[in-house]
């Protein structure tokens, strides 16, 4: 069941971020991943790394699913719970696709990089060139394959671009260890390409970051 | 026996000194939180399933307030299923095919345990309020030695709902190298002051009643039923939520079509509360009751620890899953997250699900689909790290 589970996975184009993220977690390590949904990450990383992985989700039924599957989560809330965990407790902590919905994504990303040794951040790129002429074109919040809900019913409150995420790594003296971009059917932009590229075609991106 | 005293009563004597389950007896002494110590003292046990080669498969389930050892056979008072049948057993989430699993009556218990019922072999007559006072962490000291002469040096996983919760908790922390995967359900890292005072009540109705005697009842031949079934009734609403209370029974009149301008059973709530006290002091002794809400308040985890839980679980080393019912009032989910919370501060492995139900603290002990599906999904995974799975 799980074997078919990543074979689905790996087929999403929308999660081929977790593929990327798994490519930049060193075996054995442990992890820690906030907003872990159903635990698809955690089960991807135990299966592929054989690391120690634990996670943090808000939603009751994504929780109970991935510990009726045998994985370490807890019922939680990355703006409130991550106070709690101690420093460098992690090798990597990781917030895929939830940066945009917390309440303090600054607070957030500041306690990532207290928690692990490194922070591996992925996030949808509201920069996109669709996302811009929605809104420019139509005049109305955009609706997309990535961002599929409508503006009153969305868990999404602090979306930014990569260009504001740049900015937010050098407020918080975050240094940039690796970055991909996806863009299309989870293809990754040429690490060469300017960050206003990215910033323009990017779908998603994944930084990896370390303090100091 | 006294002629007057209904055939249950008498049978619920004899598990006191003598009881149907397996039974330890310890020659050495067990010495007390409270300063004392129990001379000699025997523990009374169920066991299920059949232990692996090398003892690595074994789980102990810890009972609540008023449980007792009888967690999956017919009980030999009541006749009734065991009181976590559907959670233990063949296929059930804590398998019996798989596992092999220890429940044993808590000291101070009443069904075979060393407890204030129990016979005082100082005196030949039962201990009553002789018996030193005991605590959550005595009756997991016993435990551990049962455990010991069981040849089981490291338990697959200590379970248990409420004071079960307590004493799982208790395990994790003082033999963190003991239990390798722990689950405390609906529990808390002490009793709070609301709890300390419901169980107040409960042991204030047992003394008032004058069949109580100061405690020595049983030798004048007679029992604080009456008090008893109060303090049961009481507990029993705390265990209960409102509108668990409100589905069942509303404003409902009893076998009536109208109210009788009376003190009797009018309603079906007082009638159904009437009856869980009726039934209670068949099976349970008065004095233990004393004894055993007084652990419960007693239980505050993190007192050695200069108040901080998150020490106190520094050395643990067991995956924890901790479990809470949205309803629950008397251990609601926040007494809960408190522990998740000090277990990740400490750095342990957790995990905490939170079962969506209205049927209150007493969830635990019901047909929860959600909460069988975690503890044996968080047993089967413990299981495969453990080298048990197939």
């Amino acid at each position: 069941m799980s074997e078919m589970q990543l074979a689905t996975m790996a087929a999403d184009p929308d999660r081929v971020d977790l593929r990327v993220i798994a490519g930049f977690v060193s075996p054995g390590s442990r992890v820690l991943d906030v907003g872990c949904g159903d635990g698809a990450l955690l089960k991807l990383l135990a299966q592929e790394k054989g690391v120690d992985g634990r996670g943090i989700e808000l939603s009751q039924r994504g929780v109970n699913q991935a510990v009726a599957e045998g994985l370490s989560v807890i019922q939680g809330d990355a703006d409130r719970d991550l106070e709690t965990y101690p420093d460098g407790a992690f090798d990597f902590a990781i917030l895929s696709q939830t940066l945009q919905a917390t309440r303090n994504p600054r607070t957030v990303v500041e306690n990532l990089l207290r928690i692990g040794r490194r922070a591996i951040v992925s996030f949808p790129n509201f920069g996109n060139w669709r996302i811009r002429s929605q809104f420019m074109v139509w005049g109305r919040m955009p609706i997309t394959s990535n961002l599929p809900y409508s503006w009153y019913d969305t868990p999404n409150i602090h979306f930014c671009t990569i260009k504001d995420f740049l900015t937010l790594t050098g407020e918080i003296d975050a240094t940039i260890e690796d970055a991909v971009c996806l863009y299309g059917e989870g293809k990754r932009m040429t690490q060469t390409a300017p960050w206003t590229i990215w910033n323009l075609f990017g779908e998603q991106a994944v930084f990896v970051l370390s303090r100091g | 026996m006294d002629a007057g005293v209904p055939n249950h009563a008498t049978a619920a004597a004899r598990q006191v000194d003598c009881p149907s389950s397996l039974c330890m007896g310890f020659a050495e002494t067990l010495a007390l939180d409270g300063g004392d110590a129990l001379p000699s003292f025997q523990i009374a046990y169920q066991v299920y399933g059949t232990l692996n080669e090398d003892k690595s498969n074994a789980i102990l389930v810890c009972h609540a307030l008023t449980g007792d050892q009888h967690v999956a056979n017919e009980h030999p008072v009541t006749g009734k299923a065991g009181w976590w049948s559907l959670m233990v057993g063949p296929g059930r989430p804590i398998d019996t095919d798989r596992y092999f699993v220890i429940c044993a009556n808590v000291l101070g218990g009443c069904m075979g345990s060393t407890g204030p019922a129990s016979s005082n072999p100082a005196s030949g007559e039962p201990y009553a309020l002789d018996l030193p006072v005991i605590t959550v962490r005595d009756m997991v000291r016993a435990q551990a030695r049962l455990v010991d002469e069981l040849g089981i040096e490291k338990l697959f996983a200590v379970v248990g709902g409420s004071m079960g919760g307590m004493q799982v908790l208790q395990w994790a922390v003082s033999y963190p190298e003991r239990v390798f995967a722990a689950i405390p359900i609906a529990t808390a890292p002490r009793h709070t002051s609301q709890n300390i005072g419901f169980n107040e009540v409960g042991r204030q109705a047992v003394m008032a009643d004058p069949d109580w005697c100061g405690g020595k009842y049983l030798m004048l031949g007679k029992r604080p039923a009456k008090g008893l079934a109060v303090a049961r009734m009481a507990a029993h609403i705390t265990y209960l939520s409102e509108s668990a209370l409100h589905h069942k029974f509303g404003r409902h009149l009893q076998d009536r079509e109208a109210l009788t301008f009376g003190f009797d059973a009018d309603f079906q709530i007082e009638s159904y509360l009437r009856h869980q006290g009726m039934t209670f002091v068949e099976r349970f002794d008065a004095n233990s009751y004393l004894y055993l809400t007084r652990a419960m308040d007693y239980f505050d985890l993190a007192k050695d620890f200069r108040g901080r839980l998150a020490d106190a679980f520094r050395g643990a080393t067991s995956r924890f899953c901790v479990i809470s019912f949205s309803s629950d009032w008397l251990f609601p989910t926040a007494e809960n997250r408190s522990i998740v919370h000090s277990l990740n501060a400490s750095g342990a492995n957790v995990s905490f699900v939170e079962v969506e139900t209205d049927r209150g603290h007493d969830a635990f002990l019901l047909d929860e689909p959600e909460l069988f599906r975690t503890v044996s999904g968080f047993l089967r995974g413990a299981a495969r790290v453990r080298g048990l799975a197939e």
